[in-house]
């Protein structure tokens, strides 16, 4: 076991499968000798060599594009698109071309790319660097798409990424990079794509969140039960698709009360997904409207005004009465 | 002074002209005379598919199909100078070269009428299947190019698009890493002077495509698309080249497309001055490459009527077995999304499974 901030689990996950397996490539921009904008690929350049990490032309759709290419004929790239708000210089790639290169070819070609990209708010970040798209990519057939928010499950949930057959979009919260430590074992393990984690058990009301929203869940948790005597479930849904619908339904029925809480804006949000399935599956066992707390339908807000723009424990909390009194 | 400096620099190569004959200070590549018989066998076959394939769609046997007539030269002569185990990223127009490079008649029709198997590009067969989203397999060439560097294999990548498709950002994206990293990618431009309606002109400034090369420091030709000599010369050397480290090479081939743009309802009376249809006609790659083998004693009416009837046979042959094939069910298409199908999609097909079986 070692200590390991978020950034240092991502890092470790990708030596670590750079090591057991050739075929991985690391490739975006400034990822190799500089060790990337966050220090993601630091040393990995110094370790696997020119050969194996790329620094790539500042091109989203040229890296994702190229990659496609090398997953389909015998490599396991891990392609890094600097910043999330920069993906859509890549919708063709990834949506077009990775998502369906399997399915287009009747299974004869396999894309088994990763696609890790930072995202989400609260570290004032300039514009088009924060915005939550995951959203854009559940939309997609043929794509994975999977949010860590521990070190913890951001090295295990890597490195099933790596092994997967399949394209994965792996979103890494920006804000949790390195503000928490955790024990994380040395060499490979994994966690498993497409398993929510209950990361606490309650009775009386569901909260589901993914990414920076997790901790921010678990303290209106916390101070739900402290100021009301209620026990708060949370869910960690750390891969949006496919979605464990398995853990979701069983709080459900347990609570009968549910609130979705994420960063990106509301409509049309992942929130909206689970909010239908959780209709169309469990509705005999709500006692309460399910109730979403996201970003307001506006464009990333400004840095000045994010703190006010991202769902606050103040507002999950709002939710969490308005369920429970309803 | 840079302007005139290209022009000089990208002069187009013939080597055969529409005369049937070898242009003076040009040799023709070194080809056996049943290599030669079989390029034309595989053009002059093409043509009678083309046509007759018009003819399939327009009796509703065959959906989706783009003419390839005209381009026969680049069709055949641009696979007909690598290995099968070179990798090749068609468009949709390039049906003809896939064929060549060893993809079923079967195949290309069921993908054409969307019918199960559409794109299921068999092992052994080195290509990705059509691309429809103009200039995306730019990307995917430079991308599997740079995969033979890494792997030090001496294969090759090669790419065929049209003119419209230089236009868009992939091309350049494709053609700088291709550069950047040396790969041993062909990019090649069937340049049929129109994508859809809009004319070349609407679509650059530049004189040339082949000029753009320049802007990549890469090797960069022009060439008569019509000459099966200059297209066949021009990727040998491109492939040459690649295998020998030297990187990409930018092939701008200039043709001209006898038919429409796809049997969808383009018709290029809308678009193209009659005058100029019969003028690209007289300068067919058909027409000059019977003419020379003719000169040389290696055609005879006889030998294309044979080729026409083989191909005719070939087609109605195909043709039929793939109307008998299976057309495919909604539970096929959840098998491929993913490796392993996911929950969702085991239970969207059970619930339609069981709502078929009660709606009965």
């Amino acid at each position: 076991m070692a200590t390991m901030t978020m950034i240092k689990a991502i890092n470790d996950a990708m030596r670590v499968e750079m090591e057991r397996d050739e075929r991985v490539l690391v490739m975006g921009e400034d990822v190799g000798v500089n060790g990337g904008v966050f220090r993601a690929t630091e040393g990995l350049y110094q370790q696997f060599g020119e050969n194996r990490v790329f620094d790539t032309p500042l091109a989203e759709s040229g890296i994702i594009g190229t990659a496609v290419a090398l997953a389909a004929t015998g490599f396991r790239p891990v392609a890094e698109i600097q910043f999330s708000g920069f993906v859509y210089e890549t919708m063709d790639q990834i949506c077009s071309q990775a998502a369906r290169l399997r399915f287009r070819s009747g299974g004869r070609f396999n894309v088994p790319l990763v696609i890790r990209s930072p995202y989400g708010g609260g570290v004032k970040t300039p514009e088009m660097h924060s915005d939550s798209l995951e959203a854009l990519f559940v939309h997609q057939p043929g794509l994975k798409v999977v949010i860590p928010s521990t070190p913890y499950d951001a090295k295990g949930l890597l490195i099933s990424a790596m092994r997967d057959p399949d394209p994965v979009l792996f979103f890494e919260p920006m804000r949790l990079y390195r503000s928490v430590k955790q024990e994380v074992p040395e060499g490979e393990y994994t966690v498993p794509i497409g398993k929510a984690n209950v990361v606490k058990e309650g009775n009386d009301v569901t909260l589901i969140a993914w990414g920076a929203m997790v901790p921010m869940a678990q303290k209106a948790a916390e101070q739900a039960e402290q100021e009301r005597g209620i026990s708060a479930e949370v869910i960690d849904l750390r891969t949006l698709a496919p979605m464990d619908m398995e853990t979701i339904l069983s709080s459900v029925e347990k609570t009968g009360r549910v609130v979705v809480v994420h960063e990106a804006v509301g409509t049309a949000g992942v929130g909206a997904e689970i909010i239908a399935r959780i209709n169309e599956e469990a509705i005999l066992s709500l006692e309460a409207p399910v109730l979403r707390v996201t970003g307001f339908d506006t464009p990333y807000p400004i840095s000045s005004l994010e703190d006010e723009w991202l769902p606050s424990v103040a507002r999950i909390r709002t939710a969490i009465d308005k369920v429970l009194d309803f | 002074m840079i302007v005139a400096e290209l022009k000089q620099e990208f002069e187009t190569l013939q080597i055969l002209n529409p005369d049937g004959e070898i242009n003076e200070g040009q040799e023709p590549p070194e080809l056996s005379d049943e290599e030669l018989k079989d390029l034309y066998r595989w053009m002059y076959g093409l043509r009678v598919f083309d046509q007759r394939a018009i003819k399939l769609n327009r009796q509703g046997r065959l959906g989706f199909y783009a003419p390839m007539a005209g381009q026969e030269a680049c069709q055949i002569g641009s696979v007909a100078a690598l290995n099968k185990d070179d990798f090749f990223f068609p468009s949709y127009r390039d049906m003809g070269a896939a064929m060549y490079h060893g993809l079923p008649m079967e195949q290309v029709f069921l993908y054409s009428r969307g019918q199960k198997g559409s794109g299921q590009i068999p092992e052994g067969v080195n290509m990705f299947p059509p691309q429809i989203i103009i200039a995306a397999h730019v990307l995917h060439a430079a991308g599997a190019a740079w995969g033979f560097n890494l792997k030090g294999e001496k294969k090759v990548a090669i790419a065929l698009f049209g003119d419209g498709a230089t236009s868009q950002g992939d091309f350049h994206e494709g053609l700088n890493f291709a550069a950047v990293y040396n790969a041993p990618a062909i990019f090649f431009v069937q340049n049929n002077h129109y994508a859809i309606s809009v004319p070349l002109e609407k679509q650059m400034k530049s004189k040339t495509i082949a000029q753009k090369a320049v802007a990549y420091d890469i090797h960069g030709v022009r060439i008569d698309g019509n000459d099966i000599f200059a297209v066949y010369k021009a990727v040998k050397e491109a492939a040459d080249r690649g295998r020998n480290g030297e990187g990409p090479t930018l092939i701008e081939a200039v043709t001209y497309r006898l038919g429409p743009h796809t049997m969808a309802g383009d018709d290029p009376a809308r678009y193209r001055k009659k005058e100029e249809e019969t003028d690209w006609e007289k300068r067919e790659p058909i027409r000059r490459f019977r003419k020379y083998l003719q000169n040389k004693g290696l055609w005879s009416e006889e030998w294309e009527k044979q080729i026409e009837q083989e191909m005719l046979d070939q087609i109605a042959e195909t043709i039929k077995k793939v109307e008998k094939m299976d057309k495919g069910q909604i539970t096929d298409l959840f098998e491929y999304v993913y490796t392993d199908m996911t929950p969702d999609l085991k239970k969207q097909k059970e619930a339609y499974l069981r709502w078929k079986e009660e709606t009965k």
